[in-house]
């Protein structure tokens, strides 16, 4: 079946509006992605006929918005196939989702003298909160080296493991850079040492489909915003043996089987970590973005995809003085510049007065920044509805850019 | 077309390839960095003072084009000005950018350049940094200083 961007787009009501006098060209998707209309109708539709709290009320409304909860959480064990659903733990997002991990296992199992991997093309969410961990504890993060495309070196990869490393933190796909990691084969390396691995994939489900079995990944994390869902909730995917073992995160309502002042008895999974009041809409938004990519065939998307990615790698090559941050031989959705003797924001501004969205800056990424030395890029990211005319769009507003920087 | 070519005027886009003032100052009396990590700009500031007066004023760095034609025109301006004329100058060429300017753009001068800043209002960080870090260095006691903006 064949892919038509045309129709995609009419789901996407924000897409068709004019921004300073052009038509927005919207090329942030990597920062968020926009909503279809699917999405929003159904937040609203929980608002205006179902809210109530869940878990609680013995009341029509509330079983009626606990079921519709629930059911979101069916909805995103099927998309990711994980084995069950009680593995699947709303959280508000990717980073809140490595946070839980790094605090819950992290201080669990992670002495000093021991380590923890990452590697050099983490963004901050990946990077932080095991500093933190590591700080704490006395042990020591480690960084997998990138090469001059924006790969991690799998040589390198596989000498850092060893007996002390506790837990292998990784990025599925770069937000900075676009470079799709080898996961799969990192996550079998790490596990034939026996140390588990966390998959940041916040940029993976946007793009492509995820099998958590099939990556046999133990905790898989990523942000509903970023794949057509609304902002504030994600999802932390780990496998029952290691949820079971972990130490709750934040004590609350609804994370609790009983609680007297002497001692409180923990809920099952998921709830043990889903403590307060949760983003119930957040979830049912997220349910229906699920809903929605279910209608699409992904090895259409994938190579729709790819084929916008080469032509516009392709096309912005023409560009004067202007060169690629991060050429992996694998990538997807992310074309990060620069222009000599331009700095991104002054192309940032350029482009958006001709209605193009692009991010500027150091993207969360400051080591990836460093790695190239460059103290920013801009960086052009697509989904799905982009099309090849956009491109083009942005090519002329580069070429634009030359002429007023001369 | 008009806003971005009010924005980047050639004084500007001059001011940005050949930056007045872009070198350090031995045995600076002040020395203060400047930095906006929403963008990166990171320039540092050093001034050489007899009493009032600052008598020299220059810095090195990079960032975007507005950023460091500011910090250019900026030290172009400030030299030879007393502190008070410093932080009134400031105060102007704040309400320019920001598109509060009321009455007559006679006394901003070289600044006033930077007014097609005021319809970027996402740029307004970048013309205010080396003047904010300037601020920063002249009211501390402390011979080194960080402004962090953002």
């Amino acid at each position: 079946m064949l892919f038509d961007v045309e129709r995609v787009r009419k789901d996407f009501p924000i897409l068709n509006q004019r921004v300073h006098g052009n038509p927005l060209v919207y090329l942030d998707n990597a920062a968020t992605s926009q909503k279809p209309r699917v999405v929003l109708e159904a937040m609203k539709r929980y608002y205006e006929t179902v809210n109530s709290n869940v878990h609680r009320g013995v009341h029509y409304l509330s079983e009626q918005a606990t079921a519709d909860y629930e059911h979101a959480r069916t909805k995103v064990q099927r998309f990711i196939n994980a084995p069950h659903v009680h593995e699947v733990v709303f959280v508000r997002g990717t980073t809140e989702g490595i946070n839980l991990v790094a605090q819950s296992y992290g201080r669990k199992n992670v002495e000093k003298g021991d380590e923890v991997l990452i590697s050099g093309l983490e963004h901050h969410s990946n990077i932080v909160p095991w500093q933190i961990l590591c700080d704490e504890k006395g042990a020591r993060l480690r960084i997998v080296p990138i090469n001059d495309s924006g790969e991690i070196v799998l040589e390198e990869y596989e000498k850092l493991l060893n007996n002390k490393t506790k837990i292998v933190s990784l990025g599925h796909v770069s937000n900075a850079l676009g470079t799709v990691n080898p996961i799969k084969r990192m996550i079998a390396t790490a596990h034939r040492f026996g140390i588990p691995v966390l998959i940041d994939g916040a940029q993976g489900v946007p793009h492509m489909k995820v099998d958590v079995q099939d990556l046999n990944a133990d905790f898989y994390v990523f942000s509903g915003h970023k794949m057509f869902g609304p902002t504030g909730i994600g999802i932390l995917y780990g496998k029952t043996e290691f949820l079971d073992a972990m130490p709750p995160f934040q004590g609350g309502g609804d994370m609790i089987k009983s609680v007297t002042f002497e001692k409180t008895v923990y809920n099952d999974l998921p709830y043990k970590f889903e403590a307060g009041t949760p983003n119930i809409e957040g979830a049912i938004g997220m349910g229906a973005a699920i809903d929605y990519l279910h209608e699409f065939d992904w090895n259409s998307v994938s190579a729709y995809e790819a084929d916008l990615l080469s032509y516009a790698t392709d096309s912005v090559s023409v560009v004067k003085k202007l060169r690629l941050v991060g050429t992996a031989a694998e990538k997807a959705g992310v074309l990060s510049f620069v222009i000599d003797g331009v700095h991104p924001h002054d192309v940032g501004t350029i482009l958006d007065r001709e209605g193009i969205a692009i991010r500027t800056g150091h993207h969360c990424a400051q080591p990836v920044m460093q790695r190239f030395g460059v103290p920013a890029t801009a960086r052009a990211s697509f989904a799905f509805y982009n099309m090849k005319s956009e491109v083009d769009t942005l090519v002329k507003a580069l070429y634009k850019v030359n002429e007023v920087f001369g | 077309m008009s806003e971005l070519r009010a924005l980047y005027q050639e004084v500007i886009l001059d001011h940005n390839k050949h930056p007045n003032n872009f070198r350090k100052i031995e045995n600076a009396d002040r020395e203060a960095e400047g930095y906006n990590p929403f963008c990166g700009d990171h320039y540092t500031l050093f001034l050489k003072l007899n009493e009032e007066v600052i008598e020299d004023i220059s810095f090195i760095g990079s960032g975007c084009a507005i950023s460091k034609a500011s910090a250019s025109v900026m030290t172009t301006v400030l030299k030879g000005k007393t502190k008070e004329e410093a932080g009134r100058l400031f105060e102007t060429f704040h309400t320019l950018v920001t598109g509060h300017l009321n009455g007559s753009m006679d006394e901003l001068g070289k600044l006033a350049v930077f007014s097609g800043v005021s319809e970027f209002p996402a740029r307004v960080k970048c013309a205010t940094l080396a003047w904010h870090t300037m601020q920063n260095a002249l009211k501390s006691k402390e011979a080194k200083t960080t402004v962090t903006t953002e």
